[in-house]
C-alpha cells in the first residue's frame, strides 16, 4: 500500500476517502434526477388540488394531511395492499421452493438427460410473459382460475423459474463435493444434504431470487389487469391505476395514493439492496 | 479433509465406495440406490416442470393455434382463416407504427441507457464517503412499480403542469411541448420515462460486474502510471464486456415487450392512433379489450417470434462466450 503515497489523492483508491468535489457534484446530480420526481409526488400529496392547479411546482402551503388520511381510511388501499402481499408471498414461496428443488437436481445429480433438462428450463428465458399473456388468459379461463390469487401466482412462478434456475445452479454446483461426502458419511442421504447443508449455505442466493420474485410480483400490472376482473381482488398497481383514472380531478388524492403505494417497495428495497447487488455478482460473472 | 480426499481418489486396487453412496458393495442395494436416485430426481423436478410447461410453453403453442382462426373468444374457435390474421396485422398502419415505436425503444434504450449507466456505474464504483447512499438513490426508480412511474410522470408532464412550469422558470419556455398529446412527440417522451425507470437496472448490473474486476489490476495499472481514465478504458471496460452484453440482451427483450409504462402514461386516444402504441399494447387493445382473440393471438405470435429471433441472434453472436450452451447448444 505504499504505492498510494505516490498517487494523486484524486485517484480515489484509498480505502475510504472523501471524493473530489467533481465526484460529489456528479453523484448529487444523479441522485437528484432519480428522486426529484418521487419527492415531488410525496410532497404533492401534502397539498390541496387547488394549490397544485394554481402553482404546479410549488411547496405545500399549508401542509395538509387530509389526502393521506383519506386514502388510508376511505379507499380500498388496505385491501389492495393485502391482495398484493398474498400474491407476492405466494409467488416468492413458489419460486424459491420449486426453483431450489429443480436447480438442486440439475446441479448435484449425475444422470442421463441432465444437460437436456437444464437447456429445457433455460429455454424459458426466450418465452417472455408479455407475449404469452393472451393465450395465458384463455387457459386460465378454461381452468376456471380467473379471479383467484392462483391466476396470478402460478404464471408468475412459472415465468420466474428459468432465471431462478440459471442463478441458483452455479451457486449450488459450487458447494464443495467434500461437504456432500461428509454428510453421506454422517448418514445423511441426498435429501438430508439438501435440507441440512445446501439450504443454509445457499441462503444468500435464495434471498436474491426471492427478492427479485417478490418485487416483480409486487409491481406486476399486465397479468393482474387481465385475470383479476373482480375489484375485491385488485392489487395495488391496479388500484393506483383505477384511482387515478376515476378521480382525475383529485390530483392531490392521486399523488397521495401513488406515494403510499410505492412506500412498501421502497422500504423493502432499502433493506435488501446489498443483498440484491451481492447476489447478482455471481450471476453476471460470465 | 484428507480422509474424504482418499474417498475421492482411491488408491489403485482399493475399492472405495463411490462418493455420495452408502458404503455397501452389493449389487442389489446399488440398484435400489439407483432407483431411489431416480425417484428423487423425478420427485424434485416434477412440480417445477409441470408449472413451467403448463404456464410457459403450452400457452405459446395455443397462441399459434388460435391465431389461425377468426374468433371472438366464445366457444371453441371454428372459423379457420389460415394466416390471414398475420397478413392483416402487417397491413394495419397502426401495427406498423407499433413496430416502429418498439424499434425506437429498443435502440433508444441501448444508445441512451448504456453510456449513461456506464458513466454512473464508474462514478459510483469510486470509493468515497456516502457512496452507498448515492447507489441506493440511483436504484430507486428501478424498484418503483411501472404503474406508479407512469402515473407520476403523467401528472408531471400534463399540459401546463410541473414540467412545463419548471422549463418556463428556467427560461426554456420555448421547449414546452404537448408531451403526451403531440403525436410526433409522445414516443420520445415515453422513451425518456422508460430511460428514467430502467437505467437503474443497468447501473445495478454494471456495479455488480465492476465489483468482480480485481482491485489488484487497477492498482497495478495505477502504479504503472495509468490515469483513472486510462485504467477504465483499457482494464475495467474490457473486463465488463460480459456484463454489458447480458444487460443489452435483457434490455432488448424488455424493450420489445414493453407494456406497463406505455399503457399507463399514454392517453388511449393517442395510443389508438398508433403514436404511442407498442406491439404489446396493440395486442392487448385488440385481443383482450376488442375481443379479437384470433387476431390478438397472431400479434402475440409475431411479438414472440421477433423476441425469439432477437434472443437467438444475441446468443449466437454476442453472448456465446458468456452463457455458453445455456440457451442454444454449442455450434459444434
Amino acid at each position: 500500500m505504499t504505492a498510494n503515497s505516490v498517487l494523486p489523492p484524486s485517484a480515489g483508491r484509498r480505502p475510504i476517502s472523501w471524493g473530489t468535489p467533481l465526484t460529489y457534484a456528479l453523484a448529487l446530480a444523479v441522485a437528484a434526477v432519480s428522486i426529484a420526481p418521487i419527492v415531488y409526488v410525496i410532497v404533492g400529496g401534502f397539498r390541496t388540488t387547488p394549490q397544485i392547479v394554481a402553482d404546479p411546482a410549488g411547496l405545500p402551503d399549508p401542509w395538509v394531511w387530509e389526502n393521506y388520511a383519506r386514502v388510508l381510511t376511505q379507499s380500498d388501499f388496505w385491501r389492495q395492499a393485502f391482495n398484493s402481499a398474498v400474491i407476492a408471498f405466494g409467488t416468492t414461496l413458489g419460486v424459491v421452493v420449486l426453483g431450489l428443488c429443480a436447480a438442486f437436481v440439475i446441479a448435484r445429480y449425475t444422470f442421463r438427460g441432465r444437460e437436456a433438462l437444464n437447456t429445457f428450463f433455460t429455454l424459458g428465458l426466450l418465452f417472455p410473459a408479455g407475449a404469452a399473456i393472451l393465450p395465458l388468459y384463455l387457459m386460465l379461463r378454461d381452468l376456471n382460475l380467473i379471479n383467484s390469487y392462483y391466476a396470478v401466482i402460478l404464471p408468475q412462478v412459472a415465468f420466474s423459474l428459468p432465471i431462478t434456475i440459471v442463478i441458483l445452479r452455479p451457486f449450488l454446483a459450487a458447494i464443495p463435493r467434500e461437504l456432500e461426502d461428509a454428510a453421506a458419511i454422517d448418514g445423511a442421504d441426498r435429501l438430508g444434504f439438501l435440507w441440512r447443508i445446501v439450504l443454509p449455505l445457499s441462503r444468500p442466493a435464495l434471498v436474491t431470487v426471492g427478492i427479485l420474485a417478490f418485487v416483480a410480483s409486487w409491481n406486476a400490472f399486465l397479468l393482474p389487469l387481465l385475470v383479476l376482473g373482480d375489484v375485491s381482488l385488485h392489487t395495488l398497481p391496479l388500484g393506483v391505476q383505477n384511482f387515478s383514472s376515476q378521480y382525475t380531478t383529485d390530483t392531490a388524492g392521486v399523488l397521495a395514493f401513488t406515494s403510499l403505494a410505492m412506500l412498501p417497495a421502497l422500504l423493502f428495497f432499502t433493506l435488501a439492496e446489498k443483498q440484491i447487488v451481492g447476489g447478482l455478482q455471481g450471476a453476471v460473472k460470465g | 479433509m484428507t480422509s474424504t480426499d482418499q474417498t475421492r481418489f482411491p488408491a489403485g486396487g482399493v475399492t472405495a465406495p463411490p462418493a455420495g453412496s452408502r458404503p455397501t458393495g452389493r449389487a442389489s442395494s446399488r440398484r435400489a440406490e439407483t432407483r431411489r436416485k431416480w425417484y428423487e430426481i423425478v420427485g424434485l423436478t416434477t412440480p417445477a416442470l409441470v408449472v413451467y410447461v403448463t404456464f410457459v410453453l403450452v400457452p405459446m403453442g395455443f397462441a399459434f393455434y388460435y391465431s389461425l382462426f377468426r374468433w371472438r373468444g366464445v366457444g371453441p374457435p371454428t372459423e379457420f382463416v389460415g394466416f390471414k390474421n398475420y397478413v392483416l396485422a402487417f397491413q394495419d398502419p397502426i401495427f406498423l407504427d407499433a413496430l416502429r415505436n418498439n424499434a425506437i425503444v429498443v435502440f433508444g434504450s441501448l444508445l441512451v441507457q448504456g453510456p449513461l449507466a456506464l458513466g454512473v456505474a464508474l462514478l459510483l464504483n469510486r470509493r468515497f464517503r456516502g457512496r452507498g447512499a448515492f447507489r441506493l438513490l440511483a436504484f430507486v426508480p428501478y424498484v418503483l412499480a411501472e404503474v406508479t412511474v407512469g402515473i407520476m410522470w403523467k401528472l408531471i408532464l400534463t399540459g401546463d403542469g410541473t414540467a412545463d412550469e419548471l422549463l418556463r422558470a428556467l427560461g426554456l419556455g420555448g421547449l414546452v411541448q404537448a408531451w403526451l398529446a403531440d403525436l410526433d412527440v409522445v414516443i420520445w417522451t415515453l422513451l425518456f420515462v422508460l430511460t428514467w425507470k430502467y437505467v437503474g437496472f443497468a447501473i445495478i448490473l454494471l456495479l455488480a460486474g465492476l465489483s468482480n474486476v480485481p482491485e489488484e489490476l487497477t492498482e497495478a495499472a495505477a502504479i504503472d502510471g495509468a490515469s483513472w481514465w486510462q485504467t477504465q478504458r483499457h482494464i475495467t471496460l474490457p473486463l465488463l464486456g460480459p456484463t454489458i452484453r447480458i444487460w443489452m440482451f435483457l434490455s432488448v427483450i424488455g424493450s420489445l415487450q414493453v407494456f406497463d409504462v406505455v399503457w399507463v402514461t399514454s392517453v388511449p386516444a393517442v395510443r389508438s392512433l398508433g403514436a404511442s402504441a407498442t406491439m404489446a399494447t396493440y395486442m392487448v387493445d385488440n385481443g383482450f379489450f376488442a375481443r379479437l382473440w384470433g387476431y390478438g393471438n397472431a400479434v402475440a405470435v409475431i411479438l414472440f417470434v421477433i423476441s425469439f429471433v432477437a434472443a437467438l441472434l444475441f446468443q449466437r453472436f454476442l453472448l456465446r462466450r458468456d452463457i455458453e450452451g445455456a440457451i442454444t447448444r454449442r455450434a459444434n
